[in-house]
């Protein structure tokens, strides 16, 4: 008896330290999402790395994966259709090396295209993400005029089928959403799950204010450049080996 | 000065109908227009995700621009106390109204979701210089509504030149705010400078006078109303400084911008290998919107009224081209995302993309001057804007 019961208050104490230490060591971690009336915190900043040594050349996964999640789909007019992600290549004029790299929505700390949005349609939300209220736009497209990016572009059709998660409206602007509705149940954004399927690990998405989260701590190890950063616009998005 | 007697558009019932009829005519075409855009989706405009931006822009801006212009007469009496121009000043403020409505029409019925205008005006984002332009525009309207109603009241002429006043800061202030829109454009080489309000602001000086002057002979020939006196000159005169303005504010523009290295290539393409664009620059822009009517101003302004149409028609043209430059040339060259890099995607990275515009654009941006030539007759039907003219060449005399 008096076996089981120090066996007890050793399992107990066990439990007392285990459950004390827990939130240090983060040991429970977020197994679900939020729930959808619970607000994103600002402690949270989300952000990419792309990894330009590592993006293969002709591949498309990122872009195709964003087009499926999204509904996105074009009408054979490659100048208005929508592109929320897209391939670009690069060569250096001096010395010839060449770049893949995929360009999106920078999601800027200090974003132009919220800055002249003239309804407040284009915003930043608390965790860094910069989204179109499809609500209040009114699609005079001044936001496209002022990114530096060229990421948003405008529905010129009527559209059918779309994703639930993913609406869009004709006459409006729209951009890389960084896949929010994913990133809220704490899944990472389409483009970057398929890259990694694709085995390239190009893309890593995380918490850049989390310095345990492994953006952060690739951030810290590697030297990243931000495009245009003429504009000090502070991206999200960072791209390494350019 | 003699007490100045005004009158409605004086022509039969008949020419005023089927005049009537043939502009409406026009703008309901535009509204046609403008309604297939909307049904449609704006892929049926040769605008698209590279070209945001086109000719409804050229025609809304350009109308813009010419209305806080087509103030400047009324100014010329109101603030800077030029009396032999206060016959004029009501016709002035109406042209100043009606253009600005048209441009209005365009740039409503151009968005993506025109039937959002209610959240356009209610709801702002006032870090936006497009918001401001919003209070700019809709206040320009009703500052000059005010300031017309103080000119028809001559008990309240201590009162006009206090709205003259008002009016004339108010559409400085506007036409900065429609220069800024470009110039606070950071992400584009062809924009972002602060020269782009000062040079909207002398462009539409230029564009006003000149619409002012083709509106005002066209109203004072269907009113078989004499065109001589010294008005004309004068203007037409004026006119010529303010075109030497612009020209001189392009060339510092595009000079400032070469200075800058990263900028080279876009004033390159500009100035020398663009194309159409370069020719609509050079040609339409600087040589017979700019050199040949200041010339045509400078020298001849008290000549035969034809020089004077012909000059001031000559600066609209030039008006246009340089819109189109401007709007279309800005964004027809690529982003350089990259600088020392050769750029390439499926998205038109890296080189020049093409803008073709459809009929319905145009028809659209015809339709806006409709609706402004439409106001125009309505008001000079019904409500006595234009003076009995009688001008002598200096003084300016009205006969009583």
């Amino acid at each position: 008896m008096n076996r089981v019961r120090r066996t007890f208050f050793t399992q107990a104490a066990a439990g007392v330290a285990i459950l004390s230490l827990a939130p240090g060591f983060r040991l429970v971690e977020l197994a679900v999402g939020k729930s959808d009336d619970e607000p994103v915190s600002p402690s949270v900043r989300w952000g990419m790395l792309v990894d330009t040594s590592k993006c293969a050349q002709g591949c498309t996964a990122c872009v195709e994966a964003c087009n499926e999640e999204h509904g996105l789909y074009g009408f054979g007019r490659a100048e208005s259709d929508a592109q929320w992600i897209r391939k670009m290549e690069l060569r250096d004029e001096q010395t010839g090396k060449t770049h893949s790299l995929p360009m999106l929505c920078q999601h800027c700390a200090d974003p132009p295209c919220v800055d002249v949005c003239p309804t407040g349609a284009s915003f930043v939300r608390d965790d860094g993400i910069v989204l179109v209220d499809k609500h209040i736009c009114i699609g005079c497209r001044y936001c496209m005029l002022a990114c530096p990016y060229k990421a948003r572009s405008f529905i010129h059709e009527e559209l059918n089928n779309q994703r639930p998660h993913a609406p869009r409206g004709k006459g409006t602007v729209e951009s890389c959403t960084f896949c929010v509705h994913r990133v809220d149940k704490d899944l990472t954004p389409a483009c970057v799950e398929a890259c990694s399927a694709a085995g390239h690990g190009a893309l890593i998405f995380g918490d850049l204010n989390d310095q345990r989260d492994p953006v952060a701590q690739k951030l810290r190890d590697l030297p990243s450049t931000q495009v245009r950063d003429d504009l000090k616009l502070n991206t999200a998005v960072r791209y390494y080996g350019i | 000065m003699d007490r100045i007697r005004y009158t409605t558009l004086s022509v039969s019932a008949q020419f005023y109908w089927v005049l009537l009829i043939a502009l409406g005519a026009v703008l309901f075409i535009g509204l046609l227009a403008a309604h297939y855009m909307e049904q449609q989706g704006h892929w049926v405009t040769g605008m698209s995700n590279q070209v945001v931006w086109g000719i409804p822009h050229v025609f809304a801006i350009f109308l813009i621009l010419a209305a806080s212009g087509a103030l400047n007469v009324a100014s010329l009496h109101s603030v800077f106390k030029i009396d032999s121009y206060k016959p004029l000043a009501r016709l002035s403020g109406l042209l100043a109204i009606a253009l600005l409505t048209g441009g209005l029409l365009i740039l409503v019925l151009d968005l993506g979701r025109p039937d959002r205008l209610i959240v356009a005006m209610t709801t702002y984002n006032f870090k936006s210089i497009f918001a401001w332009n919003i209070f700019l525009y809709t206040g320009f309207v009703l500052v000059t509504v005010v300031y017309l109603c103080l000119l028809f009241q001559p008990r309240m002429s201590g009162l006009v030149r206090t709205a003259g006043l008002f009016a004339f800061v108010w559409r400085f202030v506007l036409t900065t705010g429609t220069g800024s829109i470009f110039g606070f454009l950071v992400a584009r080489d062809a924009y972002d400078a602060a020269i782009m309000a000062p040079l909207f602001v002398a462009h539409s000086l230029s564009l006003g006078t000149s619409v002012f002057l083709l509106t005002a002979i066209w109203v004072f020939r269907l009113m078989r109303q004499p065109l001589s006196g010294g008005w004309l000159a004068k203007l037409g005169r004026l006119n010529g400084v303010f075109i030497a303005v612009v020209l001189y504010l392009i060339a510092v523009q595009h000079l400032t911008n070469i200075y800058v290295a990263q900028h080279g290539d876009i004033e390159r393409f500009i100035l020398l290998e663009g194309g159409l664009l370069t020719v609509v620059f050079w040609a339409g822009q600087v040589l017979l919107g700019g050199l040949i009517p200041m010339t045509m101003f400078f020298t001849g302004a008290g000549g035969p009224v034809w020089r004077i149409v012909m000059a001031a028609a000559l600066v609209a043209l030039g008006g246009f081209a340089q819109l189109y430059v401007i709007i279309i040339g800005g964004q027809v060259f690529p982003l350089d995302l990259f600088p020392g890099m050769q750029e390439s995607s499926v998205f038109f990275d890296g080189v020049i993309t093409s803008y073709r515009p459809s009929i319905a654009e145009l028809l659209l941006g015809i339709g806006g001057i409709a609706l402004a030539m439409v106001v125009i007759t309505v008001a000079i039907r019904v409500l006595p804007f234009v003076p009995l003219m009688d001008m002598s060449p200096d003084t300016g005399k009205t006969k009583r």
